[in-house]
Parts: C-alpha cells; structure tokens; sequence
C-alpha cells in the first residue's frame, strides 16, 4: 500500500561505561504516522533518539531512511535527512525575534553578506501560518511562552521540510489548553505527511495522539500497541514486569512513627499543589514519581532551598523553623542534591575541604580551624565510607562518580543527621559503589535516622524503601505499604491512575 | 602554592636584571621608596583580591581612594576635625560604601561590575564635588605630625654619628605603608587561609549554589569581602594621601582598580572565583611594581609604563594557561584512556 518506512531502526545497541543503554531495539516509523515511545525513566528512549538525532553514533545496528541505509554521526547530518528534533530544554534564542530563529544560519543574504530582512520575513509567514501561530515573525521570542517558544522549534523543523519530527517530552510544562495545541498540532502535521515521534510519560496524551504505541523496558523492546488496544493498563502492563531481584531487609526493631511530618509543602514548580507526609524514626521513605513529578522541588523546600517554597515541618514532636539550608542543618535536616558536581561539590577544592565544607565551625575555635583535628577527622571519614582517593587533598572533581557521592553523603554524616533527604544517591555510579550507599543507608536508618529517598531506579526504591510514597504533577497519588510495593502499583500511581485493589492509599 | 613559587622565582629574576642593568636599584634611596610604593598599592591590592576570591570584581578601588583622600584632606584642613576623627570617619564610610556594593550584588542581584563601575564614576564625581574640583591637601591642619609619622614614617632606622659630625644610616628602615602591608598580610593570611571564613569564600567563590547547599550563608560571605576591601581601600586612600601630601581630585587614585586586578591577576587569583593567596596578591604587586621602577631606571619613556604593565600581565596569563595546558595533556597521558 505503501512504499518503505520513512524511518526504520534495526537491532540498535548502544553501550555506556557500566551500563548496557540499548539492547538490540528495533523501531519503525511510516510515513505520515505519530509513534509514541513510552517507557519508565532510564528506559532507553531519550538516548534511542539521541542517536537518530545524531548526538552519538550507536555501538551496533543499522539506520535506514526511506529504504535507504545512513550513518548519523551528527545534529546536522540529522537535519539533512529530515530528522528535527525538538528538545526537551528549548534551543531558542529568545534574544532574537521569531523569524531570525526559524532561519538562524539561514538567513537570506544579499551580496554584501547583510541580512534580506524582508525576504526572512516573508518566508516565514507561511510557516507560522500552517502551524495557526498567533505571533508572527517579528514578535521577540522572549515575549512567548513555552509553548509558544515550542512551535517556534517547530517552525525551524518545518522550514528545513523535516519529514520527522521527534518531540521529547513536549508538554512537560505546558499548560492543559496550550498541551492540547500541541496535541492538535501533532495531528495536523500527520495529516500534512510529517511523522512525529512523541515521547511523553503521560499516557492519557499517549492514547489521544499516538496511531501506534512502542514500549521500551530496560534498553529492550518491551512490546507495540495499536488502534483500541493502547489503553493505560495496557501501556503500563508492558513498562513494567520486569524481573526485580528482591533483597529488601526488613527493618530490626519498631519504629517511633510520625516522627518527622511535613504538611502543606508547596514548591514553586507546582506552586498550586500542596504535600504532606510523614515519617518515622529509622524508616526509609522512598519518593516514586516520573521524572518531573516536583519530587526534588518539594524536597528543595523542605531544606529551605526554595524560596517561593513553603513548608510546615514537626521534628521529635516539635514545630521547626527552615527559611535556609543553614537552619534545616541546625536541626539536623540534611540533603544531599540530585545534581552532585553543581550542587553538591565544589569540585575544584579538595577532598577535605569538600567534606568538612558544612560542619567546619566544630573544628574550629575563634573563626580558626584546627588544622591536624581537621585532617584526622577526614582521614577517619575517608577510611569508614571506603572513599577510594589518591589522598585527602585531591580535587574532589577528579575521583570517579561512585567516589564522588560518597564525599556528598560524608558531608553530611558528619552532621548525625536526624533527617537525611537523598536526592537520586546513586544516579551515574557503578554497582560497587551503589552497594556500599545502601549499606550506608540501611546504617544510618539501623541508628534512628529518618532516611527520604527520591530515586527514579525502581530497583532501589523496591528495595531499600520501608514504604513507598508516589507523586505525579506535584501531588502524591499514593503512598504504598511494604506488603503493596510493587512496580505495577508504583507505575500506576506514578501515571496519575489509581492502583489495583490491592492497594490502598 | 606553585604559583606563588613561579612568581617569586619571576620577581627576583626581575630584580637581578635590573640591578644588572643598573645598579642603582639597589640603593638605599631606591629600595626604599619601592618599598614604600608596594605598600601603598599592596594595600588596596590585597582588597581587590580578597573581592575577586569571592566571584566578582571592584572597580571602585581608584575613586574611593580618592574619596577617603579628600575626606581626610578637607576633614584636618578645613574642618578642623581632629585626625582619629577624620581617619576613622574614612575608614567607616569607606567600609559602609563597601557594604553598599555587597547588599547590591547579593540583595538586589546586581552584576558585581556594574555595581562597582557605578561606584568608581560616583565617588569620583562626589569626591570631586566635595573638594569644590580643587587641589586639597595638609596646610592649616592641625596636630597631624603623629599621623604622618605613623602613616609615611620609617621604621627601624638606624643611624650611627660618623666622626665627621654628619649622621651615617646604618639601615634605612622599612617604610610605615610597607609594615602595614606586612601586619596586614599575616592577618589576612590567616583570615583567608587558616579560618572558617576564608574556607567559605573560597567555596563561594567558586561554586555558591554547592556552598549554600552545605548551610554557608553565602551572601554574608560575599557582602563582607566587599566590605573589608572597602575598608582597606579607605586605609590605602589614607597612607596614599600622605604620600602625594595633596589630593588632585579629579586623578587622585586613578587607574589604581585595575593595579588592584593586574596584582591579583598576578598572583594566581582567578576571575572565575575561588582561586588565589594573599602571599600571591602582594608578591603580585610587589612584581608589578619592580617592574614600574625598572622602566624608570632603564630609562624607558614613561609613557611606556602602562605598555610594560599591560604586556607582562598578558605574557602572565599566556604562559599559565600554557603549563596548564600542559600538565592536563601528561595526565591524560599518564592515564591509559
């Protein structure tokens, strides 16, 4: 009926140090056609795209275009043959009017090598026109709004004739009406005989856009689903069902509950959205949620790191004060961030310095640090958290990943926090490394220490989390038991839906 | 600790060409007023360092010398106030000032250039307004002689009488500006280098999100190295105004900011932040002062003087980023990937 598939992915494998990303996927897309491509976080989508995108070349596979077999070795080799793809951290200028973006490196010139500010306009009107814009070429990028700025990156796809185009996440901070623009958009330009690749955890757009659904899980094809099957369940029945080696430890005595509670915390991500919880003595409290689901903001708040943020905390019984992170400290609140090299380190400084950094008054008398009681703290703490470094005066920058969160978490140990709040701890480290954080935390738990965890790998949370409690768009959608932690009743949760009858909110 | 090493090694090499080239570098007259002169600079340098340290830059540096300049000036002369007034009212508005350019950059988020650009054009402009555009200086003061003796004296002079009645100098003593430079620097060091605070500014300076992570209040940090840059900027406005023994207000301190940031620059601190010494900042000074002084011994057009500066701060920074460079390639060298 038709001739070869505009795009088609064979056996794509792409390997990262300590991680197998993609293993032998296959993808096909037809002309005209919106593939959605669902899948949980660290599935293998983004970097699956990433490679049709031509931001890294895959280990093993083939690409073929139209029937035809290319190599993709980068962005721009991309745009040659079609390919646009539309990040998910917008590649605007919002310096520069609309028209100058749509054409930016394009520009019509006249012999002089200066801009044809007419003919730059004029091609871009029809342009905007097909995507039923409200701007027009000359409006300032930095006066639209997301989604405006959006369209705009579509815009520049559409004037390079892009017969693909691969939106990654796109309505992750759009609003309803402006998501169902876009939503309408991707529509009209199937109908104009552009495909669209459409990746999105929010499956309810999945089902309204998508002709065709594919399931990455764990770097593999995980299934397809088309016309009246792709429904939620069905979606998630395939993210899920993975095999989870199941080595939680049940915690070996009692714990006081509600010993640390958070009401009405509100971040400035969700500014309209309020959380409260509660946790016990010695308890890990795993935070589940997809990426974007306002976990770290709400965290961020609770540390006093937000400064639209609010939040109520009670800690052993009592009302606590946080305007800033200095002041959770004073009370034993500690986070140790998702994002270590800028957050969390000051990688040019030392080891030392690095580790002593929040808790540097207890060695120091007057304003002056002691140095030797500085020096034998840190060796101590390099020697108990197994802290591989040549020595302590090393640049934190320099140790490898795994290294480099054990610093962060040392930081804070120091402190004996009351309450540790652990933002992704084992993001980008290797297996030893990871094991010897849980170890870590199971200690530290084992000693009374309220234990927050916001993890995006359902492995971790599965099996350190006491109980789990998920969010989506801000809100918690449910907080699960020990006995109801599954990974179907988290991706359930996690997706806005409520979970089976098993399990109880 | 290798930098300063390189600079040092870099300023005595400067020192034994130029006694080479002329001896007369080495006398007394000559040592000393160098001496006196990296005093001065070294003063308001260690401020400009201390600000670059935290993450931004002082501009302000020339005109609030001149400020305090007037000031003290117009404060013994005209006003008859008597001199710890008048040293202490310059003191606390140039460290109020220094204050103003911290609330700025941290409260009200003002890029750190802009705030001490504006700085440098106002108080030019008030200490020109205040002095009426004309040249101040010391005649009509009062009780002043202890001041002067403090501020531009000699210490540790030793003379003995020479059987011809006339008095033989022994050691010419080491100019006031220059033991102040040196108290100051042992104080800083350890405020830099040996307490909690220097800790946090150097965090901050390099990475403030990560610093205030970790509970540093990372705007008093950065606020109070403005401050006490303003403060040594008001003390160098005070020893300079000695020195020249008038105040032309409209070039008093001229150019100093930028003497400021070649010194630091100099001495190893970075303008990305987080990076320098205190021993660098005044070693730094002390070469780009040698450097003035061999001009003007060898004879070189003065004019040439900025020229020489501007061409060694640059020969500076090309050859750091040349053995940066090349330590990165034997490490990556060194390591099999």
């Amino acid at each position: 009926m038709r001739g070869p598939p505009l795009l088609s992915l064979h056996h794509i494998t792409k390997r990262f140090p300590g991680v197998l990303a993609l293993d032998a996927v296959s993808l096909q897309v037809n002309v005209g056609e919106v593939v959605a491509l669902c899948g949980e976080n660290g599935a293998g989508k983004s970097t699956l795209m990433k490679i049709v995108g031509g931001i890294f070349p895959p280990d093993a596979g083939v690409i073929q275009i139209a029937g035809a077999t290319v190599r993709i070795p980068n962005a721009h080799t991309a745009l040659r043959l079609g390919v646009a793809f539309i990040h998910q951290e917008l590649n605007v200028l919002d310096n520069l009017d609309v028209a100058a973006n749509v054409f930016f490196g394009r520009e019509p010139r006249n012999p002089l090598g200066l801009v044809r500010n007419r003919q730059l306009y004029a091609a871009a009107a029809p342009l905007l026109q097909r995507l039923g814009v409200r701007f027009c070429g000359r409006t300032r990028v930095s006066e639209l709004s997301l989604a405006e700025r959006q369209m705009v990156e579509i815009a520049r796809a559409l004037s390079l004739e892009a017969k693909l185009i691969i939106m990654d996440e796109p309505t992750a901070s759009l609003t309803l009406a402006e998501t169902n623009r876009l939503l309408a958009l991707a529509r009209e330009l199937q109908q104009q005989g552009v495909s669209v690749i459409y990746i999105s955890h929010r499956l309810s757009e999945v089902e309204r856009v998508a002709d065709r659904v594919v399931v990455l899980r764990d770097g593999r094809n995980a299934g397809e689903l088309v016309g009246t099957s792709r429904g939620h369940d069905a979606i998630v029945n395939l993210m899920v069902g993975r095999k989870i080696r199941n080595a939680y430890q049940p915690p070996s005595h009692e714990r006081a509950a509600n010993f640390f509670q958070v009401r009405n915390a509100r971040s400035r991500r969700f500014p309209e959205q309020t959380v409260d919880f509660s946790a016990g003595r010695g308890e890990i409290l795993g935070f589940a949620g997809l990426v974007g689901a306002g976990r770290s903001e709400i965290m961020k708040a609770i540390v006093g790191l937000d400064e639209q943020g609010t939040a109520e905390l009670r800690l052993a019984g009592q009302d606590i004060e946080v305007h800033c992170p200095a002041d959770a400290l004073r009370h034993g609140v500690c986070l140790v961030p998702e994002d270590r090299r800028a957050e969390g380190l000051v990688v040019d400084l030392s080891v030392r310095e690095n580790l002593t950094l929040p808790s540097l008054q207890r060695y120091a008398t007057g304003g002056i640090i002691h140095r030797s009681r500085e020096r034998t703290a840190v060796a101590a703490q390099i020697q108990s958290l197994h802290i591989r470094t040549p020595d302590a005066e090393t640049p934190v920058g320099d140790l490898s990943g795994g290294n480099q969160q054990k610093v962060v978490l040392g930081k804070w140990l120091a402190q004996s926090p009351r309450v540790l709040i652990l933002d992704e701890p084992t993001r980008g480290i290797d297996v030893g490394a990871k094991a010897e954080i849980y170890r870590l935390m199971r200690q530290l738990a084992g000693q009374g220490t309220v234990v927050l965890m916001v993890s995006s790998d359902m492995e971790e949370l599965l099996n350190l989390s006491d109980r789990i409690v998920v969010m989506h768009e801000g809100r918690i959608t449910g907080s699960l038991n020990r006995a109801e932690c599954t990974e179907a009743n988290v991706m359930r949760l996690a997706v806005g839906r409520t979970p089976t009858s098993s399990c109880v909110t | 600790m290798r930098k300063e090493l390189g600079i040092t090694i870099l300023l005595l090499a400067l020192c034994v060409v130029t006694t080479a080239l002329n001896p007369k570098f080495l006398s007394p007259t000559n040592l000393v007023n160098t001496a006196n002169l990296i005093g001065l600079y070294g003063v308001f340098s260690l401020g400009a360092g201390l600000v670059i340290i935290s993450g931004g830059v002082d501009l302000s540096v020339g005109s609030l010398c001149a400020l305090t300049g007037v000031l003290l000036t117009l404060g013994v002369s005209e006003w008859h106030w008597s001199w710890p007034v008048a040293v202490g009212g310059g003191l606390l508005l140039a460290a109020l000032l220094g204050a103003a350019h911290g609330w700025l950059v941290t409260r009200a988020r003002l890029p750190p250039f802009i705030v001490t650009l504006c700085g440098l054009l106002i108080y030019r402009g008030a200490a020109r307004y205040l002095a009426g555009d004309r040249t101040t200086g010391f005649s009509g003061a009062g009780e002043i002689e202890e001041l002067r003796r403090i501020a531009a004296g000699r210490l540790f002079r030793l003379t003995v009488p020479s059987e011809s009645g006339a008095v033989r100098e022994w050691f010419p003593g080491l100019p006031a500006p220059f033991v102040i430079l040196l108290i100051l620097t042992v104080g800083l060091w350890f405020v830099l280098h040996r307490s909690v605070y220097g800790r946090y500014l150097f965090a901050v300076g390099r990475n403030e999100q990560a610093a205030r992570f970790s509970g540093v209040n990372t705007r008093l940090v950065i606020a109070s190295a403005y401050v006490i840059a303003g403060a040594l900027t008001g003390l160098a406005g005070i020893l300079i105004a000695f020195y020249t023994n008038s105040v032309v207000p409209s070039n008093h301190g001229n150019f100093y900011e930028l003497y400021g940031i070649a010194a630091a620059v100099l001495g190893g601190c970075s303008l990305r932040g987080g990076e320098g010494s205190v021993p660098g900042i005044v070693i730094g000074t002390a070469l780009l002062l040698v450097l003035q002084n061999l001009v003007n011994l060898l004879g070189i057009d003065s004019s040439l003087n900025f020229a020489v500066m501007g061409a060694v701060v640059l020969a500076g920074g090309l050859l750091d980023q040349w053995i940066q460079r090349r330590k990165l390639r034997r490490a990556s060298a060194r390591s099999p990937e």
